[in-house]
């Protein structure tokens, strides 16, 4: 994802000279190509968050468009109260770009893995928020809105390989994206994780439940509409998401489940609290927190028998 | 524009609104007077070319407020509304104010986007200047020197930082609290042009401020000595002033010393 972010904002500003680029001095392997292009508009601010953040608030004011870049923890923790005074209090167009949501970093260990960072954007006011699954998403997402008015919170990943089968890069601001359809249970995903979603879904079809698979990527604005009519028709509704359970994607739909008085029984999968410090793979942080394919399609089978 | 033409209006405010933040907004009323008194180049408040002016220790900003109506950018009804229900005019400045060019009130907020104002003039090509108005326990906060680091890095020559020097914090004295010595001394370490002066002299300072300033030379920091409370004897110093509003008596000698001296 992230070189799909860095080649289409590579191509975005050679169209728009507003465009910049921040970095807390990351991106080592990845922010290249822009570097390269535009270096007159590529500042590696150091190992200061909240500077970067205040740096590119005084940029937007006068006009620039400036992107910040750091992996998610520091990029949106650290500098939290900065983006609250500033892009947001003065409703500029500041993009926090945050890389590796979840436990794209899972070796790195806590402090690198980015798992309430949605819970914390999605509540800040004009705050658009956006969190692709694959990198033809986020290559569409970008696209579509760089230039929107007001902040934006990009939460994005590392893998430029994996696509999640069905979405075809499809992204509207305020829409879901269907991606299997099936009227037994609708399960929800945000993020990369989604393509253990998607892999859910043909687990259980090889055990005859039909699973509609619904990818949130516009987090805010909220596809508030879309999850009513993607709930609607199912008994059951399961959210996936590499992020604790509050505040998160499993909130999200909550919210909207409880405010439209839905039918459907809602089950959040979402990331535990953290027990013992153990690290590992990507893969074995989703199976240890329940987020694997086979994990999310057991809760289903076992869900829907207790239904 | 003096300083005690804004004191006044501190004073006056500040009792009609009965409310506190008066020993900060008297330190500073100097230091303001020399800004909006010929420093600053704003044709006028929406002007995209304008100095910008970053107050970052935002609970000063009722000295501001005077300056900008004595400027003649607020009219005095408005300057009325100072803290009332529904007002722009609050204790911490907010950029929907015309006039006002940062929001703050967040202590180490001001400096970091005053650093990305001047890196945005000089990549516009601008001559335009920014100056940020600090507090000296806000050099408590680390971001200050974050942004210390990258402006001398840089070299950020049309950024000025006045710290305004009053030794008094929220608790108690920056002595007590946690020294800033030898400030000066710490500023020229991170690379920067820095001076003490006399934050009450003003056509020094606006000497100083308006000096010329080369776009690619250090920025500059002037450690400007303050009186916190200054110009009315019994708040000079004293800790209190930072929080209560004044009585009727002590608004009375308040205005006596300041309209006197």
């Amino acid at each position: 994802m992230r070189g799909a972010f860095v080649r289409t904002l590579v191509e975005l500003a050679d169209r728009d000279r507003r465009i910049a680029l921040l970095t807390g001095d990351l991106g080592y392997m990845a922010l290249e190509p822009f570097m390269e292009r535009h270096a007159d508009r590529f500042f590696n601010i150091g190992v200061a968050e909240q500077n970067m953040v205040g740096i590119a608030t005084g940029l937007a004011e006068a006009g620039w468009l400036p992107f910040v870049y750091s992996i998610v923890t520091f990029a949106t923790l650290r500098p939290y109260e900065f983006i609250r005074n500033g892009p947001v209090m003065h409703g500029l167009p500041v993009r926090i770009v945050g890389v590796g949501g979840g436990f794209e970093y899972g070796t790195q260990g806590l402090s690198h893995h980015g798992l309430e960072d949605v819970a914390i954007m999605r509540v800040q006011p004009g705050m658009t928020v956006v969190a692709p699954a694959d990198h033809e998403q986020m290559a569409t997402a970008l696209r579509a809105t760089w230039d929107v008015p007001g902040p934006v919170y990009y939460r994005i990943g590392k893998d430029d390989r994996t696509v999640v089968p069905g979405l075809g890069g499809r992204f509207r601001p305020g829409r879901v994206e269907v991606v299997h359809e099936g009227r037994d249970v609708a399960i929800v995903a945000m993020g990369a994780v989604a393509i253990e979603a998607a892999a859910a879904a043909r687990l259980l079809a090889e055990r005859g439940v039909r699973a509609r698979v619904v990818v949130v990527a516009s987090v805010q604005p909220a596809p508030v509409d879309d999850l009513r009519a993607a709930l609607a028709d199912v008994p059951l509704a399961l959210t996936v998401e590499a992020h604790y359970a509050a505040g998160g994607l499993g909130s999200l739909v909550a919210e909207v489940v409880a405010e439209h008085g839905l039918g459907c029984r809602l089950v959040r999968r979402a990331v535990g609290a953290p027990k013992d410090g153990r690290v590992g793979s990507q893969a074995y942080l989703y199976a240890r927190h329940g987020l694997a394919a086979d994990a999310i399609a057991a809760t289903v089978i076992e869900r829907l028998g207790a239904a | 524009m003096t300083g005690n033409a804004i004191r006044r209006i501190v004073l006056e405010q500040s009792k009609r609104a009965n409310v506190g933040h008066i020993g900060s907004s008297l330190s500073v009323a100097d230091i303001v007077a020399a800004l909006y008194g010929g420093v600053l180049r704003v044709a006028s408040p929406d002007d995209a070319d304008r100095d910008r002016f970053v107050l970052a220790k935002g609970h000063a900003v009722l000295a501001v407020y005077a300056a900008m109506q004595l400027h003649g950018w607020l009219s005095a009804a408005d300057l009325d509304t100072y803290c009332a229900d529904g007002s722009l005019l609050g204790v911490h400045p907010d950029r929907e104010l015309p006039g006002v060019d940062v929001s703050t009130g967040s202590l180490g907020f001001g400096l970091p986007v005053g650093v990305g104002a001047t890196l945005a003039a000089r990549l516009q090509g601008s001559a335009r200047r920014v100056f940020v108005l600090v507090s000296d326990a806000e050099c408590n906060e680390g971001s200050v020197w974050e942004a210390a680091m990258y402006a001398a890095h840089h070299r950020l020559g049309r950024l000025t930082v006045i710290v305004d020097l009053n030794g008094q914090q929220a608790l108690g004295k920056t002595t007590d609290v946690l020294s800033l010595a030898p400030l000066v001394e710490r500023w020229r370490a991170f690379g920067w042009d820095a001076v003490e002066v006399d934050g009450h002299d003003v056509p020094a300072l606006r000497a100083r401020l308006d000096a010329p300033t080369a776009a690619d030379g250090p920025p500059r920091a002037l450690v400007a000595r303050t009186v916190f409370g200054k110009g009315v004897s019994y708040m000079e110093g004293q800790l209190k002033w930072h929080y209560w509003p004044m009585s009727d008596d002590e608004y009375r000698r308040a205005l006596a010393e300041v309209d006197g001296s």
